[in-house]
């Protein structure tokens, strides 16, 4: 194994929480920067040509080869583990910009008591309302401290929406129940398609407070305060899974790549798959020495750097920590160890679908134009008598209705699933049928979590991520209530029929979700019960800071990227206000 | 070399085809009425001819518009076949291959190429059965993985972009109102409420404006 000259800094991962540190310690500090990222070059114009359903949308052109690495699964811990042998339910991205140039670009604030779950809810029902085998925690940061940073990370992408509580004043149609925020949103709220504005009509005759899903795929020309222009979106439909072609969509390659470049102290080298965190440890406490990483060629080099920052998604941030020996991994039996615990999925699905007389031309769109209801989200219900604690939100997307992926969908009316009858439905209701999604909050519990897998081996010979994940009765009991109130909703747009969600069964590997995976190296305010501070510091190793979805406790219903940004903004000014000038920790 | 082997579609309503030869090579066919002879690259002719049947029997051409036939979705399919999609070049297949529940998807070794090699076996004669035998034949086995992989590509074959094989003459977009890619919707995503609005239909290559090469063409 080689050794490279030392460098200041590493970081791992070249996605949007890499990138934006890469970025802010190149405007903000002289260090020598080198982000490592295993996949290839991004450019923008890499997108002109991705329209095509079946490479990007079905053949999965921009995710994660899974022939080469992948993650083994099961329900519960006497089941043996199976490797997802093709990624479904989740599409962890690849090369520089990661799961970051195919997003959709939905940005919502997560709600304030999000922040301090445990301590609310434990307050307000008593600690024998939560489930018996919770590992709910507090995040160790409360809204009011995340403010700044939420609004730095909507000025960064020029986040397109309305507000709804303006400095704790209540704005009508922005979302009323949102935290305060300290500014109106950077753009205005993108246009509204037909589906989203029926949506937005029935829900608010029914008393909801309808508005429009804060959108990266932003309105209106833009330029931020790195001084990096984008074009409003021309609602071509294409966004998750999708690059965008003209850089409406505020990625990691149109957002920070510009500012990145223009700093001679930052680099990104490509091909480069981190293998460990090179560490030595001294009782409790160490330090990181640097990375280990492996070319496209297959040659092995040793990075030394002085402050190693881990941002290569949920699973990997999790796995490399595993795989490294850096910190302590956890035993769902002891609830010992903190590496690996609180593994949480955003419970996504289709609440109720909708059938249409009327055509709905939902062709045009963007992945996060449409009308969004927040009413029952957080703990906005009492749950006093009901049998699940949170919640989460409605929407109304605007998605294009690519062919494939919706030809075929038919009103429960039709029984057939291929041939003339079947055809001539699918034919009929392919533009007239639009579905209601349901997000909702995914609690922790003792025994979701991940290790490393006994059997199954990535293409380097490192054993494979071992998820142990499965729904639980809070989650059963919230999506089926949350059903039909979707169904009152379609009924109430004036649908001829409507198809309610199949019951939430066992966690399914085959229906995509969400790419919002969070957990296994999480925050808190105490190293027994997490694996990072509140500024993402590794608590025993205080050179080594861990970015991204995998430092979230529990999963807060909210699409999580904003959220990712503004912790990782948050750790940005501590490293650069504090760390640098007196190394150590941080809390 | 293997014998190489050609799927004859007959010419109506084909116009002018592009067609793609085992070498990659790719070159116009001009119909005029004679049927239009297309190199397969994996399939055998007479597996091609059954995969036509079978789409055609899922989607079927009849008063409710053209099928999997007009569309070429054998076509499609063999591309996707013999690509790197149907040799698993993208799947995790490292050993132990062990059944599990339902949820975990698919956990067999065998490839979509060995899939389709076994599946179409089991559908025995089926050229030979009439359209209602045909349906039986594929009743029987609609239960099946063969089955569901069949109809998944058939759809993919009757409304992709016509760069892979199928929506030959864009007959499938056309079937549905799907306009294909396009640049801009600004001037109409928030109008046109409650009525159809069908802009003309274009292909990615006619948007792009230049060759591109989709997935299943190994360079």
């Amino acid at each position: 194994m080689k050794t490279l000259p030392a460098v200041d800094v590493v970081i791992v991962g070249g996605g949007w929480a890499g990138l934006l540190m890469a970025k802010e310690l190149g405007v903000r500090t002289a260090l020598s920067v080198v982000v490592l990222e295993r996949g290839g070059a991004t450019k923008t114009a890499d997108y002109a040509d991705d329209m095509d359903e079946v490479d990007y949308a079905i053949r999965l052109h921009m995710m994660q080869d899974a022939s080469k690495e992948t993650a083994t699964l099961r329900h519960n811990h006497s089941e043996r583990a199976l490797p997802l042998r093709q990624f479904a339910c989740f599409q962890p991205g690849t090369g520089v910009g990661g799961t970051g140039e195919h997003w959709a670009g939905v940005s919502p604030r997560a709600l304030p008591d999000c922040f301090e779950i445990l301590s609310s809810t434990t307050k307000k029902y008593g600690k024998a309302r939560l489930p018996e085998d919770h590992s709910m925690q507090d995040w160790g940061v409360t809204y009011d401290e995340m403010e700044p940073y939420y609004a730095g990370a909507e000025a960064m992408m020029g986040i397109s929406g309305k507000a709804g509580n303006l400095r704790g004043q209540r704005m009508e149609g922005g979302n009323i129940f949102e935290g305060w925020r300290s500014a109106e949103y950077p753009t205005p709220p993108t246009k509204i398609p037909y589906y989203p504005h029926l949506f937005r009509e029935a829900t608010r005759s029914l008393g909801y407070h309808p508005h429009p899903i804060p959108s990266a795929t932003i309105s209106q020309a833009y330029t931020n305060p790195d001084g990096v222009s984008r074009p409003g979106c021309t609602y071509c439909g294409y966004c998750e899974r999708f690059g965008c072609m003209i850089g409406a969509k505020a990625q990691p390659s149109n957002t920070l790549l510009p500012v990145i470049e223009r700093h001679k102290n930052v680099s990104i080298r490509t091909g480069a798959e981190v293998r460990r965190i090179v560490h030595e440890k001294t009782g409790q406490l160490g330090q990181a020495k640097g990375v280990q990483y492996r070319n496209a060629a297959g040659e092995e080099f040793f990075q030394p750097a002085a402050l190693v920052f881990l941002s290569s998604w949920t699973l990997n941030n999790t796995r490399l920590l595993l795989l490294s020996g850096a910190g302590d991994a956890y035993d769902p039996a002891t609830g010992k160890g903190t590496i690996g615990k609180n593994l949480t999925h955003q419970v996504t699905f289709a609440a109720a679908m909708a059938f249409f007389k009327q055509p709905l031309n939902r062709f045009m769109g963007s992945g996060a134009a449409g009308i969004r209801v927040s009413d029952l989200d957080g703990d906005l219900l009492d749950h006093s008598t009901l049998p699940f604690l949170r919640g989460g939100f409605f929407s109304a997307e605007s998605l294009t209705s690519r062919p494939i992926g919706n030809f075929g969908i038919v009103p429960p009316s039709v029984k057939a699933t291929w041939g003339a009858e079947w055809k001539k439905a699918s034919v009929d209701y392919y533009d007239r049928t639009a579905k209601i999604g349901f997000s909702g909050e995914h609690l922790a519990y003792r025994g979701n979590c991940m290790d490393l897998d006994p059997t199954y081996r990535d293409h380097c010979g490192d054993p494979l991520l071992r998820l142990t994940l499965d729904w639980h009765d809070n989650e059963r009991q919230m999506a089926k209530f949350m059903s039909a109130k979707a169904l009152e909703m379609a009924r109430a747009m004036g649908a001829t029929e409507v198809s309610p969600a199949g019951e939430l069964r066992n966690y399914d590997t085959r229906i995509y979700q969400s790419t919002h995976l969070q957990g296994g190296t999480i925050m808190g305010a105490s190293p027994e019960q997490s694996v990072v501070n509140p500024f993402l510091q590794h608590w025993q190793f205080s050179n080594l800071f861990v970015l991204g979805g995998s430092t979230f406790p529990q999963n807060p219903a909210v699409n999580c990227t904003l959220t990712i940004l503004a912790l990782t903004l948050r750790s940005a000014d501590a490293v650069v206000n504090r760390y640098l000038k007196n190394p150590g920790a941080l809390a | 070399m293997k014998r190489r082997h050609f799927l004859t579609l007959s010419a109506t309503g084909l116009g002018t085809v592009l067609v793609y030869s085992l070498d990659n090579k790719t070159f116009s066919a001009v119909a005029q009425g004679q049927p239009v002879r297309i190199p397969l690259r994996f399939l055998t002719r007479t597996e091609a001819l059954v995969v036509a049947a079978a789409a055609s029997r899922i989607v079927p051409s009849n008063d409710s518009g053209p099928g999997a036939h007009e569309a070429g979705v054998a076509v499609y399919i063999d591309r996707q076949l013999a690509g790197p999609y149907g040799r698993d070049r993208y799947r995790y297949t490292q050993e132990p291959f062990e059944d599990g529940v339902a949820e975990l998807g698919y956990q067999g070794k065998a490839t979509p190429r060995q899939i389709y090699r076994e599946g179409l076996k089991s559908l025995g004669n089926f050229l030979h059965l009439d359209a209602a035998g045909q349906d039986l034949a594929l009743t029987r086995i609609q239960t099946s993985f063969f089955f569901a992989m069949l109809r998944q590509h058939t759809i993919e074959g009757m409304f992709c972009d016509p760069i892979h094989g199928g929506n030959k003459n864009l007959a499938g977009w056309k079937l549905i109102g799907f306009p294909g890619p396009r640049f801009s919707n600004l001037d109409d995503v928030d109008k046109h409420f409650g009525e159809s609005f069908r802009p003309k239909v274009t292909t990615l290559r006619e948007m792009a404006g230049h060759t591109l090469h989709p997935s299943e063409e190994e360079r």
